[in-house]
């Protein structure tokens, strides 16, 4: 084999390995903003499309200020989004002190991301629901979302 | 209100086309570099070229297929990346067993890295399509940190012979394995199970002291215990890589658990004062740092230490310069080790630094992968989890390599994927499927339970005739 046969062996082999490495470079820096949410789909969920260049009506009138007990021993409890992130259970420092047999010490959180409201199981004994499905992972509500904990159901609330 | 699914401004697409295009991509570096050892050193390509290729190319592609069915919002770059350290790291131990062969050594390191190889990928396979939601995993916390414990001790019972001085291996029917390897990723799952359910504690309490906030007494206590084990490893299992690899990694996950800087300040101070400790008194540490400090005093020493293995290596990454000697016309073999702890060596030597850059951007693009997995990723336990099996990653390449090329003092560990060692290849192997599940998880539209709340009511109240 001659030695310049070795040598284009050599430099096509660095060239396949660099082909790599920026190829998944592109691959990543096409992946880092993922896809554009289609007109259709984004229209579809929100009743109201957020108009792009007033952000700030659309927020106000959907965004709730606190998380009130609508049903259960501990009715009528609230409290205000701006302590967020809350913490619910029956334990002394959580924001709602549930009464609930059925709940656990620390037994969810309700967090922001954004202009969205997430509810998150602490990893509670019997669960945290949003109708009838048990949340498994954060999972955003929105006003009127009825989150079942135990006997008790919490809402948020303008 | 936006949906729910395009809450961070935008979806994550599935990229499984991306996934293919990279594999064929990786699967040209493994054959080819397969291909190019055998014509640079034996003057024609391999026999055995098709059976080869064709048995890479279907481990790749039935991992593959498993993610797009299984996972089909997992990371579209971390398998390529991998398949191209494994293919790569197949070829150059090929290339060493051909050069003991030129040497009267009888080696098939290579062709028993590619039963590893599958054996990795079996796991790989099994672990995504058994754990088909990572939090699972945090119900068996202490369970999984007391088995990673046990597996760390085993090593220890006397009938496990000590290779090399380290008691890290046991043998078992002739087979020799690295339980460390595997208790590596055990720990990482019962650190984050931990840390998810303390760290509110580990970050609030505590005093402030020197503008440093310090945690409390008893907070403490898991990372001494930590701190301990990993001493103790260094001691009786005279393993300087895991225990530094162990600390390390416990450390990083503290601080990201945590946010607390304190934690870095205690454990820098634990890790110096260790580090000391074990200098002035364990004579093979002191060893290491003689030899890092002036290797060519021991080179070709009449009696130990000998500093040859990494005198050998730095003459080799020189040789090899910029786009190095070519697959045949280096002489990787003449550094001890060079298919395990050394493979940077001779990739340094026979592709040169193009090559060991190349190579370090993978595991650099790895390690982003891992930690992009944990910003995105929406449960804790998962951030934890990834940002853990980051670092291991992270700690692992730079304690080997820096070595290699002597920025630090040498420690033994494999450099991942690309090292022969059975125990590191598969238990490497089982850490991206975690990743991957992580990030499939991460990736997937948040299910948009909201927007349904009525019909679903409806549903539950339905009027059932008795």
């Amino acid at each position: 084999m001659s030695e310049l046969t070795l040598f284009l062996i050599r430099v096509a082999f660095l060239a396949i390995l660099w082909i790599f490495v920026l190829s998944a470079i592109s691959v990543i820096r096409s992946d880092m903003f993922g896809a554009r949410v289609p007109e259709a789909a984004r229209g579809q969920g929100a009743g109201a499309p957020r108009p792009p260049k007033q952000p700030k009506p659309s927020k106000r009138r959907g965004s709730p200020t606190h998380v009130a007990v609508t049903q259960g021993s501990s009715a009528g409890a609230t409290a205000s989004l701006a302590q967020a992130p809350i913490l619910i259970g029956r334990g002394t420092d959580a924001a709602i002190r549930l009464e609930d047999d059925y709940a656990s010490t620390r037994h969810a959180r309700i967090a922001a991301s954004g202009d969205q409201w997430f509810v998150e199981d602490l990893g509670s004994t019997n669960g945290t629901y949003i109708g009838s499905v048990r949340i498994t992972q954060p999972t955003t509500i929105a006003i009127g979302t009825q989150v079942r904990i135990g006997k008790t159901i919490l809402e948020l609330k303008k | 209100m936006t949906t729910s699914s395009t809450l961070m401004g935008f979806v994550h697409r599935r990229r499984r086309g991306a996934e293919l295009f990279l594999l064929v991509l990786a699967l040209a570096v493994g054959v080819g570099g397969y291909a190019a050892v055998g014509v640079g050193v034996e003057g024609k390509v391999p026999a055995d070229i098709i059976g080869y290729g064709g048995w890479l190319a279907a481990l790749i592609v039935a991992a593959h297929i498993v993610i797009r069915l299984v996972a089909p919002y997992a990371d579209p770059v971390l398998l390529p990346l991998v398949a191209t350290l494994n293919g790569l790291g197949l070829a150059v131990i090929h290339r060493i067993d051909l050069g003991y062969a030129a040497r009267g050594r009888e080696t098939s390191f290579a062709q028993q890295q590619l039963v590893w190889m599958t054996l990795g990928v079996v796991l790989f396979v099994a672990a995504l399509v058994v754990l088909r939601d990572h939090r699972v995993l945090a119900r068996f916390t202490y369970t999984i940190g007391f088995g990673a414990i046990i597996l760390l001790m085993l090593p220890l019972l006397p009938f496990f012979e000590p290779i090399n001085g380290a008691r890290i291996w046991i043998q078992l029917g002739g087979l020799s394995f690295q339980p460390g390897e595997v208790a590596k990723v055990m720990l990482v799952v019962a650190f984050a199970g931990y840390l998810v359910l303390h760290r509110d504690a580990l970050a609030l309490a505590g005093r402030r002291l020197l503008f440093v906030d310090l945690p409390r007494g008893r907070d403490l206590g898991p990372i001494l215990a930590m701190w301990l084990v990993s001493l103790g490893i260094l001691v009786f299992q005279r393993d300087l890589g895991s225990s530094l690899l162990f600390f390390g990694l416990f450390l990083v996950m503290l601080y990201v658990a945590t946010e607390r800087p304190g934690w870095i300040v205690v454990g820098g101070t634990l890790f110096l004062g260790g580090a000391l400790a074990a200098w002035k008194t364990l004579g093979h540490v002191q060893d290491r740092v003689d030899i890092w400090l002036h290797p060519f005093e021991y080179y070709r020493n009449a009696q130990p230490p000998f500093s040859d293995q990494i005198v050998e290596a730095q003459f080799g990454f020189g040789w090899g310069g910029l786009i190095g000697r070519g697959f045949g016309e280096g002489d990787p073999t003449r550094v001890t080790y060079a298919e395990s702890d050394f493979i940077m060596a001779a990739i340094g030597e026979e592709l040169g630094l193009t090559a060991v850059i190349a190579v370090l951007l993978c595991y650099g693009l790895i390690v982003e992968r891992a930690l992009r997995v944990a910003l995105i990723s929406r449960d804790s336990f998962g951030k934890l989890m990834a940002t853990g099996l980051a670092s291991i990653f992270a700690v692992q390449v730079f304690v080997v390599i820096g070595g290699v090329t002597r920025l630090i003092p040498l420690t033994g560990l494999t450099t991942p994927f690309l090292s022969y060692g059975g125990s590191s290849l598969v238990a490497n192997w089982v850490i991206i499927a975690l990743l991957l599940r992580i990030s499939d998880q991460a990736r997937r539209p948040v299910p948009d339970l909201s927007a349904d709340e009525e019909e679903s009511d409806d549903e539950s109240t339905q009027v059932i005739k008795l």
